[in-house]
């Protein structure tokens, strides 16, 4: 689990350990480069998570990597692109941006909402105020906010990223945590 | 579509959880982090911890309290009271709440909004609004409702939005402790005037107050005695609510 000095870690790290995965929290690219599995969390705004993950290197670590890698919330913002929160780029790492979603009634997107897509129904935890704009092939799920669908769950090989908190998310998110240890 | 959330309040003192009695004596009824494990299990949409205590030493046991919610609590929590600065803020943050409350330090303070929201993201801020009627509108006040700001709530709820608060929990003074509902003028009100989801707060008896809380516009209803005391257990009055037609979680 990726630490570059995002708020709470400690709830998500909590998630996996209640799946029986071994959890190590760290922020140095060498334990980074040697871990199964990797999930880069996010709480908090783009530009200083972008700044704090280049500034210890990460960015080429994650790059390089080969091991599954799931992003939560902000931490899916950052695999795509160009982001206009704080209007920074990302790790670059999945082709599509990041806009405001300030087209909905009420901004920050907060509460529990329908997660419909390559998986069993879901309702999960949402606190976003931007969402990824992905072509349709990288989208495995969506939400629909005041009618307007964005993507809930991202997936292309070895990357996946989620745009609600699966550990917020009582027992749906703990089983899509499940389905991603297990894939 | 997204749901409208019930959330039970709990009041927290020196990392336990009591229960008022006419304000004047507290009971130690346990501890917090078994009542919210306890809540989300039965359907709660988020935790709130209000924490009612000063000083160092309760402050650390709160503290502990969240961290020990983070291992096992699987919805958010929200944790208020007694923050006046960043350095609270992020000391919460770390330990595991996913979203913090304040209320009387940004009305001597306003600018506190902003830089908890440039910190920590607008997601993770709360601002709560207690308000009292006067002269046909109605009042913010600081500590806890005992002291009158001289601020027009709605006025303050918008200035509060704008400052890059990401949620307004609004209580009606008037209607705390009543049973009788909430103040569906003031939520009408402030849902009008900002565009930020708004958690109502105040007056909770029954099902259909919440459900006419909800219907004004709010995100979400607040409510502390009705489940404390066993009336109404959460899965039981989202089932209610439900039934009225209302987005609920079940």
């Amino acid at each position: 689990m990726i630490d570059y000095g995002a708020g709470n870690l400690r709830s998500l790290r909590a998630a996996f350990e209640r799946l029986g995965a071994t959890v190590q929290v760290s922020g140095d690219p060498a334990v980074v480069a040697g871990a199964e599995r990797l999930v880069l969390p996010g709480v908090g705004a783009a530009a200083p998570a972008m700044a704090a993950l280049r500034s210890r290197g990460l960015d080429r670590t994650l790059g390089a990597s080969t091991a599954p890698l799931m992003g939560v919330c902000l931490g899916m913002q950052l695999l795509f692109g160009h982001s206009d929160e704080g209007n920074v780029d990302g790790l670059g790492l999945l082709a599509g941006n990041v806009t405001a979603i300030d087209w909905a009634e009420r901004v920050p997107h907060m509460g529990w909402n329908d997660v419909v897509g390559d998986g069993p129904p879901a309702v999960c935890y949402f606190a976003h105020s931007f969402a990824v704009d992905c072509d349709d092939l990288l989208v495995a799920a969506r939400t629909s906010i005041d009618g307007r669908q964005v993507p809930a769950v991202v997936r292309s090989g070895r990357l996946s990223g989620v745009q609600f908190h699966p550990e917020k998310s009582a027992s749906d998110g703990r089983r899509m945590l499940e389905r991603w240890l297990a894939a | 579509m997204l749901r409208k959330r019930v959330i039970p309040c709990l009041d927290v003192r020196g990392g336990r959880l009591v229960k008022g009695i006419n304000f004047e004596s507290l009971r130690d009824c346990g501890d917090p982090v078994d009542a919210a494990t306890r809540y989300a299990a039965d359907g709660a949409d988020e935790i709130v911890w209000l924490n009612i205590a000063a000083g160092e030493e309760s402050w650390t046991a709160l503290l502990r309290a969240v961290e020990r919610a983070a291992e096992t609590v699987d919805v958010p929590l929200c944790v208020g009271g007694g923050v006046s600065g960043t350095a609270q803020g992020r000391e919460l943050l770390l330990a595991g709440a996913d979203k913090i409350s304040v209320n009387t330090a940004p009305l001597d303070r306003p600018a506190l909004i902003a830089e908890l929201a440039d910190r920590f993201g607008s997601q993770c801020v709360v601002v709560a609004i207690d308000a009292a009627r006067r002269n046909g509108g109605w009042q913010a006040h600081a500590s806890g409702g005992r002291r009158p700001t001289g601020r027009d709530a709605v006025a303050w709820a918008r200035e509060a939005a704008e400052l890059g608060a990401g949620e307004l929990l609004v209580t009606s003074i008037d209607s705390d402790g009543t049973h009788r509902g909430y103040d569906l003028q003031l939520l009408r009100a402030i849902c009008k005037a900002v565009r930020v989801p708004v958690i109502a707060s105040g007056g909770a008896g029954q099902p259909a107050d919440i459900t006419a809380a909800l219907e004004t516009g709010a995100s979400a209803a607040l409510a502390a005695s009705i489940f404390h005391d066993g009336t109404y257990p959460i899965h039981e009055l989202k089932r209610e609510v439900a039934a009225c037609g209302l987005p609920i979680r079940i």
